[in-house]
């Protein structure tokens, strides 16, 4: 029997066995962001610790910075200055990398590690972020960590890990139109739930994950997390190794070659093993909306909201908790509510072919009065490129907000929030209660062609009717 | 039993349930209260939405009960803690004043973080859970023993059996939870690993 890609890199970076279920596991690449860094580098200081590898960190600001005049100091919020100070300064004293706001390269933690060729196959990320699962889609195993655990990567470049069972999903069949990788995951999240990854992997796979883009696959790989999957991961193809040639610290000309060798060796065999395995055909999906309160509760755009006698006995009491929140009725229809506010960005949706998506939707169109949209993109670079296109003016011309890189309100830890009991159409990666910055604030997440449409609409509509 | 003084082989004292599955890190604590560079004062701001309305009054909730105050052992529900990766969450809840957790089953970052910071996050099955959220409802001033090398959940009225991971029960009855100095010994291998793995210059 074969081995699958992530027993071959765990093996690849085993330091030690610390206990009979606990391996000491070497990180090759860390990835730092402002919110749960500054007690690390505060454990350091105590113990008069250095970081071990320096070389191997990559730091940037992200969820605090505002997404408006993001270059003037100080902010206006103290704390949120206060914790851009700490990481200047922790990076100056200990020697790190930082794409701080005086660089081109800032942007979404998930989103600066691929555009810069840090993240590869067959290596493992770990980041203090549960959305580091994103980097999978390059072969990588990348794991969301704690602060403490943050502290140890900076200390010793290793953690203590178990190792996870490996679950294939399967995804056959070929994608419609104004179908896209978000769909993809949100269907997934729904038919194995919440849970479903628990103590897993995802292994995606399948022609159609095969036959997405790598900004696609990372879409994929970025939800495993709200599947309950601490990781995700694609094998490495053509695709994967055209997207790395030439990124800044990508290898070059002759160890490019090697490397692509060493990525597909890495791969899982074809005769790998796997723990469990999940099968689903895209041809027939609907593009996704969740409707709830957990990432789990979406439904096709033309289907009606669930109705309490038709759900899992374990699923009646946060069905009821989500229709009290959200405000619904059971059995309605989630296509034609009316929305409030649009939000195109996150490490879920936020690259340059999302804008491009969503861009095809807005073109020639105005967002409907009563929404406010924004379009947010995950990095300067990103950023950058969209305006090279012309994008910025599709979605300026049309009532969009066009602004500068950062998390936004994805989790509303800066000025971007919901306000009192708004409904958001969102390209983000979970709806839970108070996530966009209002404890009475609403989230249905789709994808940005979806938001799109619901911007232009005022109301979730199916986008496959506009494009 | 390890003579380490940051073993952790039981924890005593009064319950406080938290009924309701999906309990995610952002109702255990806002993103926008992790505008901080420590740790410090997270215990008032635990479940503050959920505790609080916008204009500061407090709302019914398990941890404004006066009946439950001091307590030391949290019960939930299934999937509590899934979401994000924030420590902020179970340093919330430690720095509030428990000292473990049991539930139907947990997210499994924060089950990790909780092992991180000497938090037991033990699991029983729904019918058990339910019934000590009943019993604590009912009694809350009874005291419970978890002893974690038994793994039981005693009190005068009942005595439960729980389960932990394996790799957070030898951590937490070794006193390794917290890993570091556990994990800068292997200095050589490190050190062999990086030399033979590709590295960002």
């Amino acid at each position: 029997m074969g081995k699958n890609l992530f027993n071959k890199v765990w093996d690849l970076h085993k330091v030690a066995s610390l206990s009979e279920t606990r391996d000491q596991l070497f990180i090759g690449l860390h990835l730092v962001h402002e919110v749960t860094s500054p007690q690390a580098f505060q454990a350091l200081r105590e113990r008069g610790l250095p970081v071990k590898y320096p070389q191997r960190t990559v730091s940037t600001v992200d969820h605090i910075v505002p997404t408006q005049n993001q270059l003037i100091r100080p902010y206006r919020d103290d704390l949120a200055e206060q914790m851009l100070q700490a990481i200047e300064q922790n990076t100056s004293d200990f020697g790190l990398r930082f794409y701080g706001l005086d660089s081109d390269s800032q942007g979404i933690v998930h989103i600066i590690g691929p555009e810069n060729g840090f993240t590869q196959p067959g290596i493992t990320i770990a980041c203090g972020d549960s959305h580091t699962s994103t980097h999978g889609a390059f072969g990588a195993l990348a794991f969301g960590i704690g602060t403490s655990q943050v502290r140890d990567v900076l200390a010793t470049q290793t953690l203590a890990f178990e190792r996870l069972q490996v679950k294939k999903i399967d995804v056959a069949g070929s994608c419609p139109d104004g179908i896209f990788a978000k769909d993809i995951i949100l269907r997934i999240i729904a038919d194995l739930g919440v849970m479903g990854g628990l103590g897993y992997a995802y292994e995606f796979a399948g022609p159609v994950i095969h036959g997405l883009s790598m900004e696609e696959r990372m879409t994929v790989c970025n939800m495993s997390i709200e599947g309950g999957a601490r990781a995700g991961y694609v094998n490495p193809d053509q695709t994967t190794f055209d997207y790395l040639e030439g990124r800044p610290f990508s290898p070059k000309g002759e160890k490019f070659t090697e490397a692509v060798a060493h990525w597909q060796a890495m791969a899982s065999d074809p005769d790998a093993d796997y723990d469990d395995v999940y099968q689903l055909d895209a041809t027939s999906m609907s593009p996704m909306v969740t409707w709830g309160i957990t990432p789990g509760q979406g439904i096709g755009v033309d289907q009606n909201m669930p109705r309490l006698s038709e759900v899992d006995e374990t699923e009646v009491e946060i069905t009821q908790k989500a229709y009290e929140h959200m405000g619904f009725d059971e059995g309605q229809k989630i296509e034609g509510q009316k929305i409030d506010v649009a939000f195109i960005g996150s490490c879920t949706n936020g690259r340059i072919s999302d804008f491009r998506a969503a861009a095809e939707v807005v073109k020639g169109r105005k967002v409907a009065s009563h929404v406010k949209a924004l379009a947010v993109p995950g990095s300067r670079k990103v950023k950058l490129q969209a305006e090279e296109e012309g994008l910025d003016r599709i979605f300026t011309e049309a009532g969009f907000e066009w602004r500068e890189a950062g998390c936004s309100m994805c989790l509303a830890m800066n000025p971007d929030k919901l306000v009192g009991r708004q409904l958001s159409a969102s390209s983000s990666n979970r709806n839970f209660i108070g996530r966009q910055g209002s404890s009475t604030g609403r989230t249905m997440l789709m994808s940005p062609a979806m938001v799109a449409a619901a911007a232009v609409e005022g109301a979730v509509a199916d986008v496959r009717n506009l494009i | 039993m390890s003579n380490n003084p940051a073993a952790i082989t039981a924890v005593q004292g009064t319950a406080i349930p938290l009924p309701g599955n999906d309990v995610d890190t952002d109702r255990i604590i806002p993103a926008r209260y992790l505008r901080s560079v420590t740790f410090e004062g997270l215990g008032a701001e635990v479940f503050k939405d959920e505790r609080f309305n916008d204009e500061g009054s407090p709302k019914s909730h398990p941890f404004n009960e006066e009946k439950y105050a001091g307590a030391a052992i949290l019960i939930v529900g299934r999937n509590f803690g899934c979401g994000s990766s924030r420590e902020h969450a179970p340093q919330a809840i430690m720095r509030f004043g428990i000292k473990a957790i049991i539930g139907e089953s947990f997210g499994e970052i924060f089950a990790g973080n909780c092992t991180s910071i000497g938090i037991p996050a033990c699991t029983a099955d729904e019918q058990t859970i339910d019934e000590l959220q009943k019993l604590v409802q009912n009694n809350p001033q009874l005291n419970f023993d978890l002893d974690l090398e038994a793994q039981t959940l005693s009190s005068e009225e009942k005595s439960v059996a729980v389960d932990i991971s394996p790799a957070a029960k030898t951590a937490l009855l070794a006193g390794t939870w917290n890993t570091l100095d556990e994990l800068l010994q292997n200095e050589a291998v490190i050190e062999e690993v990086h030399q033979r793995l590709p590295s960002f210059v």
